[in-house]
């Protein structure tokens, strides 16, 4: 089957732009800050349709940038997007504005992400109206249907933002997603402000979604529990590339990249009591000066010569699952140390 | 000040009817409503709600660190025997940072920008020990190092805004722990930190409790790390306790239909691909909790009574209790 969207090797870097100060002080002979931010390096991933990819990562591992750039929010620096198997790129004027309209975003504020100023049927509908998807006379309904099938009151479509609760700006934002009938949602990190009860109510609400409409999505998350208990596939970012990708179930059982095994080891669990926490150390590096090598390796208690020289590349290790290890390849060494990772003190 | 000798059959803290209300233009309402809470010497307690449960508040109470307009209207909060809400100021100041300790979600909220780590770091030793200098800064350059800070010396000249999340927070643990009080509250203390981080801060705060015999209140909503990290926990729900027990029971074996509802609305209890179990509704905000029972509006075990009389706290041994007129049916902790 066709993917919905892919990624192929896509590259998105944002480079600080020289202000007024930097560019006099460049006139007097001062070297110019060029640092570059490297969010997303050399990424390939695929979502076929009516599959839940879960992107999983740690904070600035690139992951809602991936997302973004899937959704075309960022042009790539290099690669490509490609929507039903042609580059965004070349897409006449009218495919342009299926993969538009059938790819739509989830953010994770709920209050950032509505506009305080208008009402829930201008935020709903203000799609509908732009790309004349529907007569001006039926917008209000649409409106309404996309209300009810979050489980909104049609009578809160005159109201503002600010007369809900955060799990009911979620699922205005999720109604205004669904108002131009899209394919694919991209959700970044959809619950993460989100109370706890209220949390489970959105997350139905998505798998309900995927039963009635038959919707694909690229969840963001960082949230491993919620990932494996929605996701089909699961992909972990670490500094800006895919480590390890496979199926969900198989991923969180039985991990092929340390950094993974790390990851799971860290999901907390209600029914463990009294744990001894013996995490993996050290913090994640910066992503405008990536370690050379494999970014893993100076938190990485298996680390061998190779992985401070030459990064790993992401090959196949077993049935429909890639990871980024040279223990997997390198003479000598043990992919079953992998499962070791953790148990390590740290400093 | 001289702490009074340590009486084992006494808790460390007892807090007996706690109630701290926000004065509005519209009245009083009250954040924290008749809270019942006691923690052991180097016991760690998990106090476990949503926001606006009145977890924090709670906290801050303890540390009578309410600002109007909240204030603390009623109530006893017994620290080693002596009531901390009639001391005078000096001799809660005395206390606070020595004896109790507060960490934050947000590291920033304890330190100061325009000061150094170091500045801060001594100014606590100095503040409550007759040590000189450099004393203080050598217990400074210690307790850095005990929560896995590389260079300890150096970074006592750095700022604030020079360290990441994660050292942040590690500055903030080690300033608390610089004169190893009796109890820490840490307020979501790893709630803003990535997983691996925060397994670190975890690893960091029950190495240095168990060392010292700290008690730690650790409030949150996570109740997967309360799981993990608690002796006993308290779940709060509308600025009251509604179940309070051992780990074991009060996750094994709730009683409450809100603990259970929270229980069961965590993925890994449900099976992979299936719905979750949702507690529908939201909280009521302050201004409009309903009678009787403030959980009954959301849940699945309502009888009639439940709107006319607030359930009290009912329990067949001390230190395990629920508030429910109709609880969940009986289970064995494991």
């Amino acid at each position: 089957m066709t993917p919905i969207l892919e990624a192929r090797s896509l590259v998105k870097r944002f480079s600080r732009k020289p202000d007024i100060a930097m560019r006099l002080l460049a006139l007097a002979g001062r070297p110019v800050d060029r640092r570059t931010v490297h969010a997303v390096e050399d990424v390939d991933l695929a979502v076929a349709p009516g599959e839940v990819v879960g992107l999983v990562g740690e904070s600035g591992c690139g992951k809602s940038t991936l997302g973004r750039a899937l959704a075309g929010l960022h042009p790539p620096t290099s690669g490509e997007v490609v929507y039903r198997g042609k580059p965004v790129r070349e897409l006449t004027k009218a495919e342009r504005l299926a993969y538009t309209l059938e790819v739509q975003l989830v953010f994770q504020d709920p209050y950032a992400s509505l506009n305080p100023r208008r009402t829930v049927r201008q935020i709903v509908g203000e799609a509908l109206g732009v790309h004349r998807l529907a007569p001006r006379g039926e917008i209000a309904e649409r409106v309404e249907a996309a209300l009810a099938e979050v489980g909104l009151d049609a009578s809160y479509a005159s109201r503002y933002p600010h007369e809900f609760s955060g799990g009911q700006r979620q699922r205005i934002g999720i109604a205004r997603a669904l108002a131009v009938d899209p394919r694919f949602l991209v959700c970044d990190e959809p619950v993460a402000a989100l109370d706890v009860s209220v949390q489970a109510q959105v997350v139905n609400l998505f798998m309900d979604l995927r039963e009635t409409r038959g919707l694909t999505y690229l969840f963001i998350s960082h949230d491993l529990g919620l990932v494996r208990h929605i996701c089909d596939r699961v992909a972990i970012m670490y500094l800006g590339r895919i480590v390890e990708e496979g199926p969900a179930q198989a991923l969180f059982s039985d991990p092929q990249h340390p950094y993974t095994a790390a990851l799971v080891a860290e999901i907390p669990d209600v029914r463990r009591r009294k744990r001894r926490f013996t995490p993996i150390a050290g913090e994640i590096p910066s992503p405008m000066a990536p370690p050379p090598g494999c970014a893993f390796h100076p938190r990485c208690p298996h680390a061998m010569p190779v992985c401070r020289e030459t990064r790993p590349a992401l090959a196949p290790v077993a049935a429909g699952r890639q990871a980024a290890c040279h223990l997997h390849t390198a003479p000598g060494a043990s992919p079953a140390a992998i499962s070791t990772t953790v148990g390590v003190p740290a400093p | 000040m001289t702490p009074l000798p340590a009486d084992p059959s006494r808790p460390l803290l007892e807090v007996r009817g706690l109630r701290t209300v926000f004065h509005t233009l519209a009245g009083a309402y009250p954040a924290v409503d008749g809270v019942d809470l006691s923690i052991a010497r180097g016991e760690v307690v998990g106090l476990v709600g949503e926001s606006g449960s009145g977890k924090s508040v709670t906290g801050f109470s303890l540390m009578r660190l309410v600002d109007p307009p909240g204030e603390i209207v009623a109530g006893e909060v017994l620290f080693e025997g002596r009531d901390l809400l009639s001391l005078p100021e000096s001799e809660m100041r005395a206390i606070r940072g020595d004896r109790i300790a507060m960490i934050f979600q947000d590291p920033l909220m304890t330190l100061n920008p325009v000061l150094t780590i170091g500045e801060q770091m001594i100014e606590a030793v100095t503040e409550h020990h007759g040590v000189g200098e450099r004393a203080a800064r050598a217990r400074a350059v210690e307790a850095l190092g005990q929560v896995g800070i590389a260079s300890a010396a150096e970074r006592l000249r750095q700022y604030p805004h020079e360290f990441s999340g994660g050292m942040r927070q590690r500055v903030a643990i080690a300033t608390a722990m610089l004169n190893e009080p009796d109890l820490i509250i840490a307020d979501e203390p790893t709630t803003a930190l990535d997983v691996t981080i925060q397994g670190q801060i975890l690893h960091e705060m029950q190495t240095l409790c168990e060392a010292s015999g700290t008690a730690l209140l650790w409030i949150t909503h996570d109740l997967g790390v309360v799981a993990e990290l608690a002796d006993r926990i308290c779940v709060m729900y509308s600025g009251r306790i509604v179940e309070t027990g051992s780990a074991d029971a009060v996750l094994d074996a709730p009683r409450h239909p809100y603990t259970a509802g929270l229980l069961g609305s965590v993925p890994s209890v449900n099976a992979p691909g299936t719905r979750l179990h949702q507690i529908d509704g939201a909280a009521p905000p302050l201004s409009a909790r309903p009678t009787g029972c403030p959980f009954r509006t959301r849940c699945g075990n309502v009888l009639p009574v439940c709107a006319e009389i607030d359930p009290p706290l009912v329990g067949p041994v001390p230190g395990r209790g629920w508030r429910c007129h109709n609880p969940m049916p009986e289970r064995d902790a494991a």
